[in-house]
């Protein structure tokens, strides 16, 4: 038994964030800051959607056929108030790029959400039980990790859809997606959960805790689970990339969001059917805001990754 | 050693089975075969008929059994959309994502270590810097956006190559190659190009991070106090140590490769089994489904096999220690 | 005076951080004679590794020689190019390091090293650079070489993996063997073997040996003569002998008293010197030693002392200069 000292009382994420080296390689790394200065422009631009565009996307009786194929403002056959011109459907690029972000974000969100607290509640269960249901759980995730998570997504989204039938409303795949995308993902997180439990487990700490007669998941929630947190936000950050790459992905081949409620993925699906005639604006623009969006979480993703815990590679 | 290959195997079978079980239950469970299979006005005896003949009245590990060993000899049932049988469209079209995941895998390993071991050498120069650049970007853009990209520059711009198919092929046996035609290699480009970026720059990366761990070991430092040629270091000692964990990560991603032909595939409508994926999950074509996954499936566990198997033969440190474990 | 095989003088070794540079090594000069051994002793950090990676010319960016001279039988090699420099490493200097488990490349046979090693610097075939490697093999104290060449490097103990270190060190005749605490990873068992196959091959062949050790009962077992190495410096230099039974710098007085012997008295206890060593951002003004020193005068804070002989002896410490003067007064 070794006699190691219980691990440094809980401290919240922002006062460690604040006491602790990240806020210097912050404000060092310039990139970094850039990248977070993207994230959150787009962010808010999502959030607030409706007060930056200039007609809802979603709603049919907005469009007009007349405004459709609009090049973006600032080449000769501009319009005003469509920036970044308009499709077919003469649906404005612009406010479809950010009620697309919306629902992108939200599925991205949501599935690394549905994959984190599934992961951790695996995680916990296969390390502080032990035995039988570990080798189940984390055989399960060995074989899950050996297929790319597109796949596993596809897959999922293919089974649901022949349960539930081909044409569900749009908030029912957003649903569908969250779900496919949680139960690609959730394999990380278990894992590293695990191992943390593994390791604490056998703490004196946890065995004196044990001893005054805390209950097991008391000492698992609030003794182990805040140590695992600092791997588990890098982790949710890269995923939140790769999440909303997949949805992206499912989208653009015609497996996730419908038209009717286009992410940028759907919007970029559509886009491609007008690469041809000349239309670009309508596939570069929600490629440019998926792509900005992507490489400025990977960056913060990164950056965390290193501040938090260089060894994690 | 044999030991070792053999409890491996046995693993990989296990894995398989595990996969045949969702394969099945996807196939039985997911949706009502009898209801794809017939017009609406079948009657309700015809429908029960079908029923029989398919065996789904038989109990479910007796089903279970059969499609298992239906599975094993490559017979997948009839897809739903073609009315075909799904053996016999997937044997037509894995010659197109074969070819197509070779060449992004053989494009990929090239560039990826060639890449990886300059930007690993030239760690201050501006060629690496602008590399390490370019592959964040390589790693954050989503293939199809890659992909549809290319097709904007050499299809729709410049001409120079065809923005979708495989050109013409030619036919040897059941298999179909478009590597002897002008216009089947022209059709490849771009394709290959797009599957193989993303792995491209992750074998870069790994190239070059697992480069500058071994240029640090003191075994590089006592080859440098032997006084080798730098040459010597670099491209005998270094590089051989530095490709044992690369060939791991390879030879797994040519399984990624497969899969993400999916995305590929559909950008450039390449008639490959990705394709045919795609389809089959708009169309709910469940046993399309269920036989790509067990397809997929047993190339993954055979290349995991093959690379482990390659692993103790190329350290002889894991040899021993396999040797002595057997 | 015949030419020692290696001169270091005023040897200055400059390390760039972020905060700015360090100065790991700072005024060192010492020779070491054909067939000497020269020990070269201090805690971690005093700088005796680095002094020897400077010799070889191994000091690595962020890390360089930045004042002074080096020279190997005549021949300043400080300032050499990188290939020459790398021509002289293995073939005029072999070095040996600490950890002969991780200093073989896993993934070669021995004799694939030791081959490769032989025909950079001897114009020999295949065949004959194999017959030298089985006969350096044998050398070294490895039975069964022939057999043994063809195995990798996890197939031997510690012991004869520092053994086959060692052969590959010395495969082209090195004048100088610069070891760097060869033995310290070794079973004690072992650690007697590895020294007195050192000096043995420095004897048989005439070769100068500088030996790096933090352990004072591996040098007054094998060195003729031994440098005290502080906080970057040479705090004492001379014979084996003097510098163990008549230590005049007050650290080496504390080292030595750190040494446990057999005959001691029992009821002797071991000197303990207080405090630790500066680090090398923090190294204090005047002599780096005086804040641990039970002799420290004024003159010890301010003015940092060089130098000066005493008999066969050399030491950096006032408390030799204020008896030069008040003898000469």
């Amino acid at each position: 038994m070794t006699d190691l000292p219980a691990p440094a009382p809980r401290q919240s994420l922002i006062a460690r964030a604040i006491d602790s080296d990240i806020f210097y390689s912050f404000r060092r790394s310039k990139l970094t800051m850039v990248a977070a200065a993207i994230v959150a422009v787009l962010l808010l631009l999502a959030l607030f959607a409706p007060l930056f565009v200039v007609q809802d996307p979603f709603d049919p009786r907005q469009l007009e056929l007349i405004n459709s194929r609009i090049s973006p403002l600032w080449t000769a056959d501009g319009q005003r108030p469509f920036l970044l011109g308009t499709d077919e459907q003469g649906r404005d690029i612009f406010s479809a790029i950010l009620y697309g972000m919306r629902v992108s974000l939200a599925v991205g969100a949501l599935g690394v959400a549905f994959a984190a607290v599934l992961g951790i509640g695996l995680g916990l269960i296969a390390g502080y039980v032990g035995g039988a249901v570990d080798t189940l759980i984390m055989r399960i995730a060995d074989v899950q990790l050996t297929f790319p998570a597109i796949l596993i997504a596809l897959l999922i989204d293919g089974v649901v859809k022949s349960a539930l039938g081909n044409h569900l409303d749009a908030s029912t795949t957003l649903l569908v997606l969250v779900v496919a995308i949680g139960l690609s993902f959730w394999v990380q997180y278990a894992r590293t959960v695990r191992g943390s439990v593994m390791v604490e487990k056998n703490r004196d700490y946890v065995a004196a805790a044990q001893l005054i007669g805390l209950p097991a998941r008391v000492i698992m929630l609030r003794h182990v689970l805040p140590n695992t947190m600092g791997p588990i936000l890098v982790i949710a950050t890269i995923n939140l990339a790769l999440a909303i790459i997949t949805e992206a992905t499912l989208s653009f081949l015609g497996s996730g969001m419908p038209d009717a409620m286009p992410s940028l993925g759907t919007l970029i699906r559509i886009g491609n059917n007008y690469l041809f005639s000349g239309e670009w604006w309508v596939v570069a623009f929600p490629g440019i805001a998926l792509a900005s969006l992507i490489l400025s979480i990977n960056l913060l993703g990164d950056w965390l990754r290193d501040a938090l815990n260089p060894k994690l590679r | 050693m044999l030991a070792f290959i053999l409890r491996r195997a046995l693993q990989s079978v296990g894995v398989m089975l595990a996969v045949g079980v969702i394969s099945f239950a996807m196939f039985r469970f997911a949706g009502d075969p009898v209801n794809q299979m017939v017009a609406l006005d079948t009657s309700e005896a015809q429908r029960a008929e079908i029923r029989a003949s398919l065996g789904l009245n038989d109990p479910v590990p007796l089903q279970f059994a059969r499609y298992f060993i239906d599975a094993a000899q490559f017979k997948f049932g009839v897809s739903y959309q073609f009315r075909q049988p799904v053996s016999m469209l997937l044997k037509e079209r894995m010659p197109a994502t074969l070819e197509l995941a070779t060449c992004a895998t053989v494009l990929a390993m090239g560039f990826g270590i060639l890449l990886g071991i300059y930007s690993a050498l030239r760690r201050d120069s501006f060629l690496t810097k602008v590399l390490q650049a370019v592959s964040l970007i390589g790693i954050s853009l989503p293939t199809f956006l890659i992909g549809i990209l290319l097709i904007y520059l050499f299809s729709v711009i410049l001409g120079w190559l065809p923005s979708f198919g495989r050109g013409e092929v030619v036919k040897f046996g059941w298999w179909s190659t478009g590597l002897l035609t002008v216009s089947g290699l022209k059709a490849l480009i771009m394709p290959s190009i797009t599957l193989g970026l993303f792995q491209m720059t992750l074998i870069m990366r790994l190239v070059r991070a697992e480069m500058l761990e071994v240029l640090r070991t003191d075994y590089i430092r006592f080859a440098r106090a032997r006084g080798l040629t730098t040459r010597a270091i670099h491209f005998g000692h270094a590089l051989k140590n530095t490709l044992v964990p690369v060939i791991t990560v390879a030879g797994l991603q040519f399984g990624s490769v497969i899969a993400f032909a999916i995305i590929t595939e559909t950008v450039f409508q390449w008639p490959g089994m990705g394709l045919l994926f795609v389809q089959a999950v708009q169309n709910v074509d469940i046993p399309i489904m269920a036989a790509y996954l067990l397809v997929v499936s047993l190339i993954f566990v055979t290349i995991n096999l093959i690379v482990d198997i390659l692993y103790t033969v190329v350290d002889p440190r894991l040899r021993a220690t396999v040797g002595r474990a057997a | 005076m015949v030419e020692p095989v290696l001169s270091v003088r005023n040897l200055r070794v400059e390390f760039a951080n972020r905060r700015g540079v360090l100065v790991a090594i700072d005024g060192v000069s010492f020779d070491i004679a054909k067939g000497e051994v020269l020990g070269v002793v201090g805690e971690s950090g005093a700088g005796k590794s680095v002094t020897g990676l400077a010799a070889i010319g191994l000091i690595d960016a962020p890390g360089r020689i930045a004042g002074g001279e080096i020279y190997l039988s005549g021949l300043r090699i400080d300032n050499l190019s990188p290939d020459a420099m790398r021509r002289i490493r293995g073939k005029r200097i072999g070095m040996i390091f600490q950890d002969p488990l991780t200093s073989l490349n896993p993934l070669y046979r021995i004799g694939d090293q030791l081959v490769e090693t032989i025909r950079t610097h001897l114009n020999l075939n295949e065949t004959a650079a194999r017959k030298r490697a089985i006969d350096l093999l044998a050398e070294v104290g490895i039975p069964a070489p022939e057999k043994r060449i063809d195995a990798y490097p996890h197939e031997f103990s510690g012991g004869m993996r520092q053994r086959v270190v060692i052969a590959l060190a010395i495969c082209a005749e090195p004048e100088l063997i610069i070891a760097d605490e060869p033995t310290t990873a070794l079973d004690v068992s072992v650690q007697a073997q590895i020294i007195a196959l050192i000096k043995r091959l420095g004897r048989d062949h005439g070769t100068a040996v500088m030996l790096v050790t933090h352990d004072m009962g591996v040098i007054a077992e094998t060195s003729d003569r031994v440098a005290v190495m502080y906080s970057g410096r040479i705090a004492e230099i001379g014979p084996v002998r003097d510098v163990v039974q008549n230590p005049l710098h007050p650290y080496a007085r504390g080292l030595m008293g750190a040494i446990p012997t057999l005959a001691g008295d029992a009821s002797k206890r071991l000197v303990q010197i207080p405090g630790s060593m500066p680090r090398l951002s923090a190294i204090p003004t005047g002599c780096a030693f005086n804040p641990r020193c039970d002799f420290a005068f004024e003159r010890c804070r301010i003015e940092r002392p060089e130098p000066i002989r005493v008999g066969a002896q050399a030491v950096a410490c006032h408390l030799y200069d204020r008896a030069a003067t008040e003898s000469a007064a």
